[in-house]
């Protein structure tokens, strides 16, 4: 059989027109319901950030340290080569590496400043990240990761600028003291770091170390509210932030 | 001539060698406390959907907590769950051994899940 220029031209078109058509069936099928849909009692928030109280925070005080990396199964490898931390102390000369000098007042060169990952505005270890597993969620600004991706390249380690992730080099499974079902492990060959609670969040429950410190050292709001407590308590003190230079946008603040 | 005698007895080898006998079934348990307190006894999709596709409603759910930050599953019939491994699905089936081991191991699947995700009933003393 001949098939001549036209006919076959007419048969390609309406093959065409073929392969739209389920889409447009499957677009009028739906029902329109979402399947997945937002926690109800969870907290709103535009820009979730931290403000820290230098001078109340007391040298000897772990409570939030201890909170958090109970709610969250951070493992305690006992070895500082290992160690794996979403929020710790470090000494105030390497928190602020340009803010040193032989007079400060009145011993901050020996005193350490709580830190934990900023959850930046452009967060380098997302840039870095081949594989998407670390991103920046673009409803609240949280840093999160996704450790079903993760594959242990620790690019993002490189890239942090803060120390604020760390690696698992070991299973951690045998060396958290008390494991908390209502959050998983990580396995071996991942990277974590703090997560700002987005699990606690969407219970309505503000982060475990914001609500573990006694001093009130921590503040923790939304900077997309121009009414929120966090955004006063930044406007009526001097803050800083941790290398500011890098451009990274730390949204954890210092307030001195 | 005996090459092709060979060659169909080694390509129908599948069909007759398996004749007559029955395949073992893996052998699961659903009569778990839990189940048993509930008025209703159904999980939150058809048991036909749930047997062949729990995979995939489980990674759509990983996607939807991890990344999209969305907690609640509308399941078919309108009711709401908490998309939550440890807390939902191992809350009703708390017998990991005997229910979601006994198919896994029967099919020879290893997932990962329970690398990171916690056995509720495992960890508590």
């Amino acid at each position: 059989m001949r098939s001549s220029r036209r006919n076959f031209l007419k048969i390609t078109g309406l093959s065409l027109l073929g392969i739209g058509v389920r889409p447009v069936l499957e677009a009028l099928g739906a029902n329109g319901s979402p399947r997945f849909v937002k926690s109800p009692a969870r907290l709103v928030g535009k820009r979730w950030a931290m403000a820290i109280r230098l001078g109340k925070c007391p040298d000897d005080c772990r409570d939030c340290i201890a909170a958090c990396h109970l709610v969250h199964n951070v493992p305690d490898f006992g070895n500082p080569k290992d160690e794996v931390k979403w929020i710790w102390n470090e000494p105030f000369q390497d928190v602020f590496p340009g803010q040193g000098n032989s007079y400060l007042y009145p011993d901050w060169g020996k005193r350490s400043v709580v830190v934990l990952c900023n959850h930046c505005d452009h967060p380098p270890c997302v840039r870095v990240c081949p594989t998407k597993a670390t991103f920046k969620r673009e409803e609240d600004g949280i840093v999160m990761m996704d450790y079903h991706r993760c594959i242990g390249c620790r690019f993002c380690i490189a890239g942090c600028p803060y120390g604020a992730r760390s690696m698992n080099y070991r299973d951690p499974r045998p060396f958290i003291k008390k494991i908390n079902p209502n959050f998983p492990t990580r396995t071996k060959g991942v990277v974590e770091k703090c997560n700002f609670c987005a699990e606690r969040l969407v219970l309505g429950l503000r982060p475990a170390c914001v609500e573990a410190c006694k001093e009130k050292v921590l503040d923790f709001g939304d900077l997309g509210n121009s009414q929120s407590e966090i955004q006063k308590v930044l406007r009526a003190q001097f803050s800083i932030r941790r290398k500011p230079e890098l451009g990274t946008q730390p949204q954890v603040f210092y307030l001195v | 001539m005996a090459g092709v005698f060979v060659f169909l007895a080694l390509v129908t080898f599948p069909f007759w060698y398996g004749k007559g006998r029955t395949a073992l079934r893996p052998s699961f348990q659903l009569d778990t406390p839990e189940i048993q307190r509930l008025a209703e006894k159904k999980c939150i999709e058809p048991t036909l959907y749930m047997r062949a596709s729990h995979m995939k409603l489980v990674d759509s759910w990983k996607a939807a907590v991890v990344r999209d930050g969305n907690r609640w599953y509308v399941a078919s019939d309108g009711r709401r769950f908490s998309m939550s491994l440890s807390g939902n699905c191992l809350h009703c089936h708390s017998n990991k051994e005997k229910f979601c081991d006994a198919c896994h191991n029967y099919a020879g699947v290893k997932p990962a899940c329970w690398s990171c995700h916690v056995v509720p009933q495992e960890v508590r003393p």
